[in-house]
This record gives C-alpha cells, sequence and structure tokens, in this order.
C-alpha cells in the first residue's frame, strides 16, 4: 500500500472519482496549471484536460456560485478556496444558497458539491492565512463540515463528500499537510461522513479534536500516561457536522472526563456544542467538569502563533484538572 | 478604453515621444531615488527571504514606475488604500525603510506587533497607507467611503485605491466602482494590470478588451498607461487626481506593467510565465527607462547613480540590523488591540495562559514556514 502525505491523499481522491466519474469536475484560482498553490491539484489538468480542471476569475462568490449551478445541472463540482481565511466573499452563496436548495424547493434542487479548502494555523500565515471558520459553517443547516487529519481519512472523506447527495464544506488542516504520512489504498474506497475514530484508547478522560489538533492530543495522552499511568483516549470527530452524537456521548460517559480541543477561538466556538451536548445528555456520568482548550479570543497572530495555537501543554494542563478533579 | 491609446510619454530608449508632463527636477530625482530605494529593498527581501531571516516577501521588481509614478501626484496629505506590492508608494512619501522592515521581521517594534505576516502594512505618517489585508478587493469600497467623509467636509483629499488585474473580479471592485461612479467620489482606482493573478494570466480575468474599459459600464471614465512609463504614470495620476479634488469625480486607470518575480517568496513563477515574455519585458525596464531620461535631460550622470544605489544599500542595511536586534512582540500583545478596552472574558483567558506557563512553561518556538 503506497505511502502518502495528506495533500497527496487529497491528490489521489480527486483523480480516483475524476477517473471513474465523467461529472466530476475541479476549478478554482491557481489549481489549473500550477496545481493549486498547495499543489493539491497538480496534474490534473494534464491527465483531465482543461473542461474538467480548470482556473477560474479570482471570485470565492463566482466560484461557489457557479458550482451552486453546476451542481444544479448535473455536475458534481469540486471548488477549491484558495485558503479558508477567503471563504468570506462566498459566505452568502454557501449560507443562503447551496446550504437551503434542497429545503427552500422540497428537494426538487439540490447541490451535490464539494468546497475543499485549506485552513488552521501554524504556518507563519497571519491574520488571513491561519483561520479556523468551522463554527460559522456548523451553524448553518444544509451544510455538512469534514476535517480530516490523516491521509487515509482525508482520501476515504473526500470521496465520501463527493459522493454525498448534499454540499460538503471540506476543511484540510494544512498544518499537517507535509508532516503527516501514512498508508492508503489505491482505488476507490470510503470513509462514511458523520462518525468519529478512536485515535488512542483509554478509559480514564477523554480528549475530543480534529484536524491538526488530534496530533496534539495524541502527544499530550502519551504524556500523561508516561508521567501518570493514566490513560487517556483521543477521539477525533473527523465529521463535524452532522456531528455523530452517540458516539461523543458514548466516549463522554465511558470516560467521565472530557476535554475538547481545537484551534479556533473559544467563544461560541465549536466545543462549546460538545460540552452543552454532554452537559445536557451525560451529566450524571461527569466526574469533573469539562475543559476546553482552543485558541484566544483574538484575531489570529504572526509572530506569537505558537502560543496562539494549543499545544500539548495545554492539553496536558487541561487533563491535569480534569483528572485530579 | 478600447480603441484610445495607450496614454505613453517615455519610448524604451528614455526619448519622449508624447506630452512630457511638467515636473520641477528635484521632484524627478527624489522618484528616481526612491525607485532605485524600492527594488534595493525588493531584492534585499528576497535574500532575507531566502536565508531564512524573514518568513516571506512579495516582490515588485517591474512595477516601480506605476507605485512611484502614481505617489509623487499625490500629496501627504491624500490617503492611499494599497494592495500588498506598493510599498513604493510608502517610501516616497517618507515612510521610513526602518519601520518596514520591522514589518518584514515582525517584531515587537512593527506597528502590527507582528501581528500581521510580512509586507502587510499598516502607516499614518507622514502618509496615511492604510493597513492592508490579504483578502482581495476588500478595500476599494473602503477608500470610496473614507473619500466620502472628505467629501462631506468639504476637504479637497483625493484618495488612491490599488489593485491588480485579479483584484477586478472582486466583489469589492464591483461594489466600490458602483458606489464612486453615483457619489461621484474623489477616488482614483488604480489596476496594476501586471500581467498575472498568481498563476493566472489578465485574459483569464476579463473578457473585456482590458480593465480600463470596465469603468465606462459605471461611469466611472477608465484610461490605460504605459506601466513601466514613470512620465505617463505620473501624468494620468496626476490628471486624476485633479478630477477628484475639482469635483469632477473618479477615475479608473489600468497600468500596464509586468510582474517580474513570483507572485510571493513562496511562488515558482517559471512553471507558469515564458521565458520570452520576461526577456520582452525586462527591455521595458522601468527604472532603466526613467534614468536614460534623466541623463538626457542632464539631470543624473554615474556619480549621482551610484550614490542613489549606495544610499540605497545602506539605509536598507542599517534597517536590517535595527529590525534584526528589535525585541519579538511581547506574548500579552496577542490579547491587546481587539477592543479598544479588554474585555474581562479576553483579559482572564490572558491571565489563564500566563498562569498555565507558569506551571508548564514557555511554548516551544513555532516551526511554521510559509508555504504559498
Amino acid at each position: 500500500m503506497p505511502t502518502l502525505t495528506l495533500i497527496q491523499a487529497v491528490n489521489d481522491a480527486l483523480k480516483t472519482v475524476m477517473r471513474q466519474d465523467q461529472r466530476v469536475v475541479v476549478f478554482g484560482e491557481d489549481v489549473g496549471l500550477k496545481g493549486g498553490v498547495f499543489l493539491a491539484t497538480e496534474g490534473l489538468t494534464k491527465e483531465f484536460g482543461e473542461q474538467r480542471c480548470f482556473d477560474t476569475p479570482l471570485s470565492e462568490d463566482g466560484i461557489i456560485g457557479a458550482a451552486i449551478g453546476m451542481a444544479l445541472n448535473g455536475l458534481l463540482p469540486v471548488a477549491e478556496i484558495q485558503f479558508q481565511d477567503f471563504i468570506f466573499p462566498a459566505f452568502d452563496q454557501i449560507v443562503s444558497e447551496a446550504a437551503k436548495f434542497r429545503y427552500r424547493s422540497g428537494g426538487m434542487y439540490t447541490v451535490p458539491m464539494v468546497i475543499r479548502t485549506p485552513y488552521g494555523g501554524g504556518i507563519k500565515g497571519g491574520l488571513y492565512h491561519s483561520q479556523s471558520g468551522e463554527a460559522y459553517f456548523c451553524h448553518t443547516p444544509g451544510i455538512k463540515v469534514v476535517v480530516p487529519s490523516t491521509p487515509y481519512d482525508a482520501k476515504g472523506l473526500l470521496i465520501a463528500a463527493i459522493e454525498d447527495p448534499d454540499p460538503v464544506l471540506f476543511l484540510e488542516p494544512k498544518r499537517i499537510y507535509r508532516s503527516v504520512k501514512g498508508e492508503v489504498p489505491e482505488g476507490h474506497y470510503t470513509v462514511p461522513l458523520g462518525t468519529t475514530r478512536t485515535v488512542r484508547e483509554g478509559n480514564d478522560a477523554v480528549v475530543f479534536a480534529y484536524g491538526a489538533m488530534v496530533s496534539v492530543a495524541t502527544i499530550a495522552a502519551e504524556k500523561v500516561a508516561a508521567e501518570q499511568g493514566k490513560q487517556v483516549r483521543v477521539v477525533d470527530l473527523r465529521t463535524l457536522s452532522p456531528l455523530d452524537e452517540d458516539s461523543v456521548l458514548e466516549h463522554a460517559k465511558q470516560t467521565g472526563r472530557v476535554v475538547v480541543l481545537h484551534e479556533a477561538p473559544r467563544f461560541c466556538g465549536y466545543g462549546g456544542e460538545i460540552s452543552a451536548l454532554i452537559a445536557e445528555h451525560a451529566i450524571e456520568y461527569m466526574e469533573a467538569p469539562i475543559v476546553r482548550v482552543t485558541g484566544f479570543d483574538t484575531p489570529f497572530p504572526n509572530t506569537l502563533e505558537h502560543h496562539y495555537l494549543p499545544d500539548e501543554r495545554r492539553v496536558c494542563d487541561a487533563l491535569e484538572k480534569v483528572l485530579t478533579f | 478604453m478600447a480603441g484610445q491609446a495607450v496614454l505613453s510619454v517615455l519610448r524604451e530608449d528614455g526619448v519622449v515621444q508624447g506630452q512630457e508632463p511638467e515636473i520641477a527636477p528635484d521632484t524627478l530625482l527624489h522618484a528616481y531615488r526612491t525607485m532605485v530605494l524600492t527594488r534595493h529593498l525588493d531584492e534585499r527581501a528576497m535574500r532575507l527571504q531566502r536565508a531564512g531571516r524573514i518568513g516571506f516577501t512579495v516582490p515588485n521588481k517591474g512595477v516601480e514606475a506605476v507605485q512611484i509614478g502614481s505617489a509623487a501626484a499625490l500629496r501627504s496629505s491624500d490617503w492611499i488604500f494599497p494592495s500588498y506590492r506598493d510599498f513604493g508608494m510608502a517610501l516616497y512619501h517618507g515612510v521610513p525603510v526602518e519601520q518596514m522592515l520591522h514589518g518584514m521581521f515582525c517584531n515587537g517594534l512593527d506597528n502590527s506587533r507582528g501581528r500581521q505576516m510580512p509586507v502587510h502594512y499598516s502607516f499614518a505618517d507622514p502618509i496615511r497607507f492604510v493597513s492592508i489585508s490579504s483578502p482581495i478587493g476588500t478595500h476599494i469600497p473602503q477608500a470610496v467611503g473614507a473619500a466620502r467623509a472628505a467629501q462631506q467636509r468639504g476637504e479637497d483629499t483625493a484618495f488612491l485605491t490599488s489593485f491588480g488585474d485579479g483584484g477586478t473580479s472582486s466583489l469589492g471592485f464591483h461594489s466600490g466602482l458602483v458606489f464612486a461612479g453615483v457619489w461621484k467620489s474623489p477616488v482614483i482606482f488604480l489596476c496594476q494590470n501586471n500581467g498575472w493573478a498568481i498563476s493566472c494570466p489578465a485574459d483569464k480575468q476579463t473578457g473585456s478588451d482590458g480593465f480600463a474599459v470596465k469603468g465606462e459600464g459605471y461611469g466611472v471614465p477608465g484610461v490605460q498607461v504605459d506601466g513601466n512609463d514613470f512620465l505617463a504614470m505620473y501624468s494620468a495620476v496626476r490628471t486624476a487626481v485633479a478630477r477628484a479634488r475639482s469635483g469632477g469625480g473618479p477615475t479608473l486607470i489600468e497600468a500596464i506593467t509586468m510582474r517580474m518575480g513570483g507572485h510571493s517568496s513562496s511562488d515558482d513563477p517559471t512553471k507558469y510565465v515564458p521565458a520570452a515574455m520576461l526577456e520582452s519585458w525586462a527591455k521595458k525596464d522601468p527604472i532603466v527607462r526613467f534614468e536614460k531620461y534623466l541623463r538626457r535631460r542632464g539631470l543624473l550622470d554615474d556619480a549621482q547613480a551610484q550614490a542613489a544605489l549606495a544610499a540605497a544599500e545602506a539605509q536598507v542595511a542599517a534597517a536590517v540590523e535595527a529590525a534584526e536586534k528589535a525585541p519579538l512582540p511581547a506574548t500579552e500583545t496577542i490579547f491587546s488591540d481587539v477592543y479598544a478596552e479588554v474585555p474581562p472574558s479576553l483579559r482572564k483567558q490572558g491571565r489563564d495562559y500566563f498562569e498555565m506557563m507558569s506551571r508548564h512553561g514557555e511554548a516551544a518556538a513555532g516551526d511554521g514556514a510559509f508555504p504559498l
């Protein structure tokens, strides 16, 4: 089985579905000849031609609006937004349009499409190349939100997203595009949307994470195991919306001590939803208050990004709190 | 506009072929020295980036006449809403090189406290060079709003906003020209058609014959200018500025030029820019052309040209040294400037973080490297 980086797995997923299904088209800014600024679409124009992988004018609103139209009329568009930070001109198209077509037309018009976009910090990208905007979109019913953290999941989830009948926002953690490697099967396979993945077993506490934070959680869990002998479970949420609530509640009940981890700011962040879900449905199982480890409620800095991004210190600190409560 | 000639004053050999604008010799020489300084700073920044001393930069070789020609037609009391390649405009009006280097090194003396990536500058003195963001075209309607404020107070300030050929595809370009057309705003929309939006050639941004023609639909007159011709750029912007100050309304200027380097230090333009295209544009170098003109007029000789470069080198070298020695931003600057006052909840986040650090130690230095 080939060993791929996460970005190579994305590329492999696109090639796999494009070979099997003529309806799949890939487009965005610089995705053609250049192959995307991160090379996610490298080689696609060469293999599939400019009709199926092409550059667009520099308008995110245009990219997503056009993707919706293509999806309405029989194509399966995979649109790239160069950085998630640049998605906001298309917010109207995503929130008012893509997410609501099925509902407003009683299922007469649907938009099976994928928006791929690199997100998250850790690359010295400052305010506008680092943000984690998942909460804006998870707050919007009608669009699914998916975040892989391994090459295997990146390929399987992306193929599942492309084949899904509804619009999917596919957030790619760019910090680990090349640093994470793993075995990826050749050819077609899917990882079902709406499922979690247990990354590390343990019954003393659980950390819920996604994207680049999964490996941070795992490093912290190993450290706690080595230093304190406590076994911390790590769960990769990998589909943020719709969330596998049963799975989250099961993990919470089995461990009784919960840490939620993400890069995005805390206030009204995704961690609040996980925390509220557990508080509403499993509070009687809790042995300690739920602790969130998140980015600060500030814009994303540049020079000081290593302070902003949650690291193993902060996760270990949170685990200490829940384990010693 | 389609059918109209591209405004041009200087031939490639520096001979005047068009309407030569009246400019004081001191102004011409200041412009020349600023162009030399801009290019040297740009080259030095790329070397610093390649050596790993700064994280990122955006090459601007080839577009110096667009920037300096435009800036020379503005007063320091005018406002610039720049794109990320426009630091030559700020240099012309006297923003210190050292301040730019602090920005390149993202240190604690940087105006943004190291929060922004390199070259995303914010300057307010001696000219309003309004804080740059990375999203494309967002600043264009902002310039129109700032101009509205000046209109309402009866001031004759001009507002120049600059963007690339790709920027004309943005929502902000459309909104900005719609509003300016209706409000007769004192705004100069400067489209720097440098041929490329990262890897996409300009003809993938529009089906129209150039970009100046786009103004017509908004009621904004458009003009195409040879962007590698300092005198032509100065003339075009000066005319637009005069129109703006006298209540005549906005102008869209398309400066036709060529980005001779990559989109940024992370871009490899050899993958998509034809070598022959670069060669033909190299013959139109804006500094060489302007220098020939100055020599023909007897305003510049070898010694003065060498002195200009030596001065630029000395200025930049001193600034690099100062910026590299400057401290990093203090950790607490993460929490300031989010609002005028730090809200109690955010203050608590900060306190909790410092308390956590007292038990678990400092954050490991980041290993992030900008890949674009």
